[in-house]
């Protein structure tokens, strides 16, 4: 897993004590609603997005740039990536 | 016999506009709104607007309005779901005595899992004093819950000062909107309050559909786990038909409003100048500051249901104000806390008015009640005073 700091979001999405499939569906809501190359960050406390996540950029082509960890709740950080560029 | 239905706080009936509008998704409409074709987006459209028009009679915005089953569940859905979110910021909840106690349990299931609760005091018209407020807030506050306008006194509570106080101190504030909702103007950025209870049976609506406004970006913890449903915020399959009645009520009321409160406002100064002409029988909850179609009283030397009872055999129909009194046989938590002494606590009776009375009911009411007491003054054995003692001074002068 891909750790970072300090990593400056375009939007914030809290969802933290939504569960499963929030995390997902909130992501692709929120992506859409980007341009190429703006960074969402997402606020969950749901441990399936440590994997759910990056897998979903790997299989949409977003860049996942890491996660920080907040004292109760993680902090994933994505880069949309627009596939027609 | 003349039917008088003075329960109005209890329910309501539905508004025959909102039947018509709920009876499609009983019917043809049924489709789950997570579903994806076009059955499913039609129940999905229809919830959308009808968070809309709840949205518009309290001035919030569409997302903030969470689909409940009841104002209950609101009302436990804000005190755990902001407990149990804000618990690593502290542990200390403030409430009024006045409470319904769907707010006075869910403090108490609290209490057990760890959390303290302070109990705010009222005066002898049930109005909680912003001061005592302040002096209640400590560094571990994280929510503090006060009702709009309690349902058993009437009493509207001065939400938009102590939503001020919260606000400076960065305390989450919670307003038990059930009984004002759709009944008077509320608007929550007027009030400043981050959540607000609300049921639809209250505004004409149906049973069985509730929300919570939950201000944007207030982090809260669900009460039911499960599916997207509201955003995850909410688990379960929508009443559908239900909330599309919260919908078309909230839109009505909003209309109807001013023309609803003067018609109620005009029947309670009937009814409470009548009534207080009775010996031994007083207000309870504030004179002025009240909720428009609400008379509360406690008479003296009488017991409450008995009351209710004789009433209901002239058609009048009516209620003790809580469960406590009406069930249990105990006196109200929420009158003692105005300082109404137990004894004169059992003889509360609460009418609440709406759209179908008129002023011959209350005329009818007017000629019936003094009978009704009478004959149960003549059987009790308290009914021409308590007799020696100094009972007989503890009078309730308050309201």
């Amino acid at each position: 897993m891909k750790f970072v700091h300090g990593v400056k979001a375009d939007i914030t999405a809290d969802i933290v004590y939504m569960m499963c499939p929030m995390h997902l569906l909130k992501l692709e809501e929120m992506i859409k609603g980007l341009d190429h190359g703006q960074v969402l960050e997402i606020l969950t406390d749901y441990d399936g997005a440590l994997e759910d996540i990056p897998q979903w950029c790997e299989r949409t082509g977003n860049e996942f740039i890491g996660l920080d960890e907040d004292e109760d709740y993680y902090r994933f950080y994505i880069k949309k990536q627009q596939k027609d560029r | 016999m003349r039917r008088c239905y003075f329960d109005h706080v209890a329910t309501n009936p539905l508004h025959p506009e909102v039947l018509d509008a709920m009876m499609p998704y009983f019917k043809d409409n049924f489709g789950n709104p997570l579903s994806v074709y076009d059955l499913g987006t039609m129940a999905r459209d229809a919830i959308e607007k009808a968070r809309q028009q709840v949205a518009d009679l309290i001035n919030a915005k569409q997302p903030s309005v969470v689909f409940t089953s009841s104002g209950a569940e609101a009302n436990n859905f804000a005190l755990r779901g902001i407990a149990f979110a804000m618990q690593n910021k502290g542990k200390h909840v403030i409430v009024s005595k006045v409470e319904h106690h769907s707010v006075l349990n869910s403090a108490r299931v609290l209490e057990k899992n760890g959390f303290v609760v302070t109990y705010l005091p009222v005066d002898n018209k049930g109005v909680v004093d912003p001061d005592t407020v302040k002096k209640s807030i400590n560094k571990e506050t994280i929510l503090i819950s006060v009702t709009h306008a309690s349902s058993e006194i009437g009493s509207i509570e001065p939400i938009r000062e102590i939503a001020q106080i919260a606000k400076e101190q960065g305390i989450v504030m919670h307003a038990d909107g059930v009984a004002t909702s759709g009944n008077i103007p509320v608007d929550v950025k007027e009030l400043g309050v981050d959540l607000l209870s609300m049921a639809a049976h209250q505004f004409y609506g149906p049973k069985g559909a509730g929300a919570l406004y939950v201000r944007e970006g207030l982090r809260i913890a669900p009460l039911i786990y499960g599916g997207i449903q509201e955003g995850g915020r909410r688990a379960g399959t929508e009443n559908v038909p239900a909330i599309v009645g919260m919908g078309k009520a909230a839109e009505i009321a909003a209309q109807e409003m001013p023309a609803r409160m003067e018609h109620c406002r005009q029947l309670r100064e009937g009814l409470i100048g009548g009534a207080l002409k009775e010996p031994n029988v007083y207000l309870t909850g504030h004179r002025e500051v009240r909720l428009p179609h609400h008379a509360s009283f406690v008479v003296e030397f009488i017991e409450g249901e008995a009351m209710l009872l004789m009433l209901s055999m002239k058609g009048i129909l009516s209620a003790s104000g809580s469960a406590c009194s009406s069930r249990a046989l105990k006196s109200s938590p929420v009158l003692l806390s105005l300082g109404i002494p137990a004894a004169l606590a059992q003889g509360s009776i609460v009418f609440s008015l709406g759209m179908d009375n008129s002023m011959e009911d209350i005329n009818y009411f007017l000629e019936e009640f003094p009978q009704v007491v009478k004959k149960l003054r003549d059987m009790s054995p308290f009914g021409k005073g308590w007799g020696a003692g100094s009972q007989g001074e503890q009078c309730y002068t308050g309201g």
